[in-house]
């Protein structure tokens, strides 16, 4: 396996049980236990009410693109080695967005509303980062 | 109406790429400013600009230019910041905290070799793990915006493309653009994609640059060297993710657009002329769209046939704009500088016919993720 080259995440305590979730290929959202509130990213509050009382609560991992970008000059990392990628925000079916990238999909076969379902990169040993494809 | 404040200075920094530092950039437009105002250093008792150094913002910057100021502030929301800094300066001037704010801006992108619109956007804090390790760049955040629109309303990359066209038209009679050779839309859509749909075209460039502003108590117009400009309205928003739940082709100058107007008692119909913040094509057309000139998904329809040139209805970007003239970063004090000098009518060839009323649109940030929104409606004396 090659190495990865791209940017990784900066873990804390605070988004740590997202990313072990991730490591176990599941992916999380939270649910505030106080108002209802389903929210991404992860947070130590509800966004919406600022109650510290949110819980983990696994996505179904499906979802359409909201909107897209087939990115084809860039200076980022990893990234620039392997031009064109896809850029993506993806509404899941728990109604929240998420910033990801389509892979394993010819870029130009993307498209807005496409059906979409989690997969993870094994970048390396526990963590494992999420990105969509084609479901 | 009483205006908040009066602009009674401007400079804009003409090198599009120096050999001197932000710091000397920035003590060169200031002492033009405040000479274009016919006020001195010693006058000055405000200080504005953005955060140069984390951590203790604008510190050095006080320190080099050697200023006492009774009143600071740091504000940092990407390009648009100096357009809040004229709206946090009011403020501060209708307190009576300070009588003379001066603002600054420097920065030598272009000779520091900084790939703006390209470079990995990391920002070193925590919302990096959920968005950074995806390839995010700022010309990647706005083309999702651009894809979108595209989407829900019809909107073409040709449409897009009369935006740059317009914009070059008038860089051509600005002689410290940049680039000045006149464009079509054919040649925007020929450029290279660089995160679809957005062209090379569809971007701003990369200059050095600086400038300063020079906003003063209303009391001071008679000790000003040139009529001063009256500031009339003036407010601020963030539009952000909404915890997943953001409509992106909602700026927050639907926000701020609408507040700025109504504090200054005026209609889109009333503008003579629009400065609005062009990082990139889609960012002009969704400010038009938001603030009001036409209804959402219409911008399109809008930017075409002429309207926003030279001799059209709304002509905006008189100066060339940052996909032209000059984009060292963050362009917000340029909207300010051309919008003032229109008002004025000191702008020769490319002078908009009875200018009376402008409107001053920043964005700062991503449209695609969070970005500010800033507005000023600028008056004649």
């Amino acid at each position: 396996m090659t190495e990865y080259s791209k940017p990784l995440p900066e873990i804390t305590a605070e988004s740590r049980p997202f990313w072990d979730a991730c490591a176990r290929h599941e992916l999380l959202v939270q649910t505030c236990r106080a108002c209802g509130t389903v929210q991404y990213y992860p947070r130590g509050v509800c966004a919406a009410c600022w109650s510290p009382d949110v819980e983990w609560t696994p996505s179904s991992g499906r979802g359409r693109v909201y909107t897209f970008t087939v990115t084809h000059r860039t200076q980022a990392r990893g990234f620039r080695d392997e031009l064109p990628y896809v850029l993506a925000w993806i509404t899941l079916d728990e109604g929240v967005q998420v910033m990801s990238n389509i892979v394993g999909v010819d870029p130009g076969k993307v498209a807005i509303g496409m059906p979409v379902r989690v997969t993870f990169d094994d970048v390396k040993e526990g963590l494992s980062i999420p990105k969509f494809t084609a479901a | 109406m009483t205006p908040q404040a009066l602009i009674a200075g401007v400079h804009e920094f003409p090198e599009r790429k120096t050999t001197r530092s932000m710091l000397e950039i920035q003590a060169l437009s200031a002492r033009a400013a405040l000479e274009d105002a016919g006020l001195s250093k010693k006058d000055v008792d405000g200080y504005f600009t953005v955060a140069g150094n984390p951590g203790i913002g604008p510190l050095p910057i006080v320190d080099y230019l050697n200023l006492d100021p009774k009143y600071i502030d740091g504000t940092t929301i990407g390009g648009s910041s100096f357009v809040a800094h004229v709206n946090h300066a009011a403020a501060a001037i209708a307190q009576g905290r300070c009588r003379v704010a001066l603002i600054t801006y420097g920065s030598t992108s272009r000779s520091s070799g900084v790939a703006v619109g390209t470079r990995e956007r990391i920002a070193g804090d925590y919302l990096d793990q959920f968005e950074a390790l995806y390839g995010t760049s700022t010309v990647g955040l706005y083309a999702m915006v651009a894809r979108r629109h595209m989407h829900e309303y019809g909107t073409t990359s040709e449409q897009l493309a009369e935006i740059a066209v317009a914009t070059r038209r008038h860089a051509s009679l600005n002689p410290l653009a940049l680039y000045r050779e006149p464009i079509t839309v054919k040649d925007v859509l020929a450029s290279p994609m660089i995160s679809a749909p957005l062209h090379l075209l569809d971007c701003c460039v990369i200059t050095d640059g600086g400038g300063a502003l020079v906003v003063v108590h209303p009391d001071l117009a008679r000790d000003l060297r040139k009529p001063p400009v009256r500031l009339l309205g003036s407010a601020e928003a963030i539009a952000h993710t909404s915890a997943g739940r953001r409509d992106f082709l909602v700026s927050a100058a639907a926000e701020s657009g609408p507040r700025a107007l109504a504090e200054a008692g005026v209609a889109p119909r009333d503008v003579s002329m629009a400065m609005l913040y062009d990082s990139f094509t889609i960012t002009v057309l969704v400010t038009l769209e938001d603030l009001g000139f036409c209804k959402k998904g219409q911008g399109g329809g809008f930017v075409s046939g002429g309207r926003i040139a030279l001799g059209g209805e709304l002509p905006i970007n008189t100066d060339g704009g940052g996909l032209s003239s000059n984009h060292p970063g963050m362009r917000g004090i340029f909207l300010v500088v051309e919008a003032v000098r229109q008002l004025r009518g000191e702008c020769g060839e490319r002078q908009v016919k009875d200018c009376r009323l402008a409107l001053v649109h920043g964005t700062g940030g991503a449209l695609g993720n969070r970005h500010s929104g800033a507005t000023l409606i600028l008056g004649r004396s």
